[in-house]
């Protein structure tokens, strides 16, 4: 089956920094794959490239056999793209349920459905109790839940989730670990994720991309990519064996 | 924060509403002529408020040129109604259509650019300053001297022509500012309102989950300008008299900023409130200084400015949300607010 995404040969240079050298690789429909790597190696470039949210500079990114490079952020949003940000940034002032449903109307343009719809996908993650609350009474991990569930109310196709496991206690990880893997099962949904949580990559992912300096230097199972060496080198350390 | 709007908080909050207009109704009939100017004020404040919260309040965007608006509709309308004897009835779609020009050209400026924040705020300042300066200089309606329209008399009205008692004028603009009020209230149960309230809090969020953001924006800019351009149109019938030094003033910009902030920015009610608190304190001001007879210039100003440090200092979010809780009408959803 054809990827569902498909990212050929992109680079982008900001200034002197090479941030991505001609990165390739795509994410099959209804996977889940993962996008490791250590600090500064060109991950969340690579998503905001995804995102629309500055344009590469060569290379294309293709969704479903359409180009989304270059699109504007809504754009690819409404191509059935959804995403998190590395920073959370809830709607502070609103409440959780009006966060939610912000995120429902890109499908369903009134008001009455996108309520229904974000009923159901803040029960999903767990934060229906605290629907009527502002979002800035939420606690960090709380906040990315947030985050996932305004993404995911926008109907995607493809979700891509920026280290939404940072700052979780292993418990907390296990049950976004859960409730990924049951989207996932349960609507195709496919998932491209950047993670340094390790325990989440393996628990998750069929499939592991190790971005370096801004060039792919390994693709495969996680199980064989962390016995890569190149890998172990520059990001997991010895130790990790 | 309290928990989702219980209906009955929502039931109380209507009746109240319907108690106020009814209020408001019967004003005109147990009040003096002087009163009556005064609630005339404060409608007007309250209806300008109402259009410039659409900007800050609910698309966020600070704008401080919104007299700009104001002059162009009242010079339009006032134009077409001394020269070519077109009354207000059909001029307001003349003023309303300069100023929603003039307001999608600053927005395009702004939105396309990428222009936001204070620089916005600078860009809207600018935009009515050199409009006042080139009124300032347009003879065909008077420039520095003033455009000035027929006083009729004032025993008989005649709506159409926005001609007659304060009592019609007060009607008028009571009928604005309600239609203002219902149409925020709307728009702010809709998809509309859902996405300003969300690029208020944060453009870039916004547009990842699918919103135009510059659609958007130049919605709420087209709205804006084109309801203050209506207050333009009665402010020009009203006062029948027009100085660009007056009516494209940034002051007046500020002025009716204030309602809304004092009031409760975003919130539907917050317009309203503030318009009637800043206008009534200081008229009450003036009547005590006159029976005084203290001559102190500039005591409004001051005035404000110490209502806008207060209310920045110990109600930050203005004066309706805390109110509101305490009458018991919870903090609901946004259109409530």
């Amino acid at each position: 089956m054809a990827a569902l995404l498909d990212v050929r040969g992109v680079s982008k240079r900001f200034r002197g920094l090479m941030a991505l050298q001609r990165v390739s690789f795509e994410v099959p429909r209804g996977e889940i794959v993962a996008l490791i790597g250590p600090n500064g190696a060109g991950k969340t470039t690579c998503f905001n490239i995804a995102a629309g949210v500055f344009p590469a500079d060569s290379g294309t990114i293709t969704l479903a056999g359409t180009r989304i490079d270059g699109l504007r952020p809504d754009q690819v949003c409404r191509a059935g793209v959804g995403r998190t940000f590395q920073n959370v940034r809830p709607f502070m002032a609103l409440t959780l349920e009006e966060n939610v449903i912000v995120g429902a109307l890109n499908v369903l343009p009134r008001v009455a459905d996108a309520r229904a719809k974000a009923g159901e996908v803040l029960d999903a993650l767990g934060l229906w109790a605290k629907r009527a609350e502002p979002a800035s009474s939420l606690t960090l991990p709380e906040r990315k839940r947030l985050e996932v569930a305004r993404a995911l109310a926008t109907g995607p196709r493809l979700l891509l989730l920026d280290e939404v496991m940072a700052g979780l206690r292993p418990t907390e990880t296990d049950q976004m670990v859960a409730v990924f893997r049951e989207l996932n099962e349960r609507t195709g949904l496919t998932i491209l994720l950047i993670e340094h949580v390790m325990r989440a990559v393996m628990a998750l992912s069929r499939q592991v991309v190790v971005l370096n300096h801004g060039e792919v230097i390994c693709r495969g199972a996680p199980e064989a990519v962390v016995r890569d060496p190149a890998v172990l080198e520059c990001y997991l350390g010895e130790e990790a064996l | 924060m309290s928990p989702a709007p219980a209906p009955a908080a929502r039931r109380r909050a209507t009746i109240g509403l319907a108690l106020l207009l009814a209020l408001l109704i019967a004003a005109p009939y147990g009040v003096n002529d002087y009163v009556l100017s005064v609630l005339i004020l404060v409608l007007y404040q309250a209806y300008v408020g109402q259009a410039w919260n659409v900007m800050m309040g609910f698309a966020g965007q600070l704008s401080l040129g919104h007299s700009l608006y104001v002059g162009l509709g009242a010079y339009a309308s006032a134009a077409l109604f001394v020269k070519f004897g077109i009354g207000p009835a059909l001029g307001l779609w003349a003023a309303v259509a300069v100023s929603v020009a003039a307001g999608m050209a600053i927005g395009f400026l702004a939105f396309r650019f990428h222009i936001g924040g204070t620089y916005f705020a600078l860009l809207t300042i600018a935009c009515a300053e050199f409009t006042r300066i080139g009124f300032d200089h347009l003879n065909w309606v008077g420039g520095s001297g003033g455009y000035f329209l027929p006083v009729a008399q004032r025993t008989q009205s005649d709506l159409l022509n926005l001609r007659g008692t304060p009592a019609m004028f007060y009607y008028v603009l009571l009928a604005m500012t309600a239609g203002a009020f219902l149409l925020c209230e709307r728009l702010l149960r809709s998809r509309v309102g859902y996405y300003w309230l969300a690029l208020r809090e944060d453009p870039d969020a916004a547009q990842a989950l699918g919103i135009h953001a510059f659609r958007y924006r130049m919605l709420a800019m087209a709205l804006s300008s084109g309801l203050t351009a209506l207050g333009g149109v009665f402010f020009a019938f009203y006062y029948n008299n027009l100085f660009p030094e007056q009516i494209f003033n940034m002051g007046r910009s500020i002025e009716l900023s204030l309602g809304p902030i004092v009031g409760g920015l975003g919130s539907l009610f917050g317009p309203i409130l503030g318009a009637f608190v800043l206008t009534v304190l200081a008229e009450l001001l003036r009547a005590g200084m006159d029976a005084l007879k203290l001559e102190i210039p500039g005591a409004t100003q001051f005035f404000y400015g110490f209502c806008l440090l207060f209310v920045v200092m110990f109600l930050p979010q203005g004066i309706w949300p805390r109110l509101k809780e305490r009458l018991g009408l919870g903090a609901g959803p946004p259109e409530e607010r």
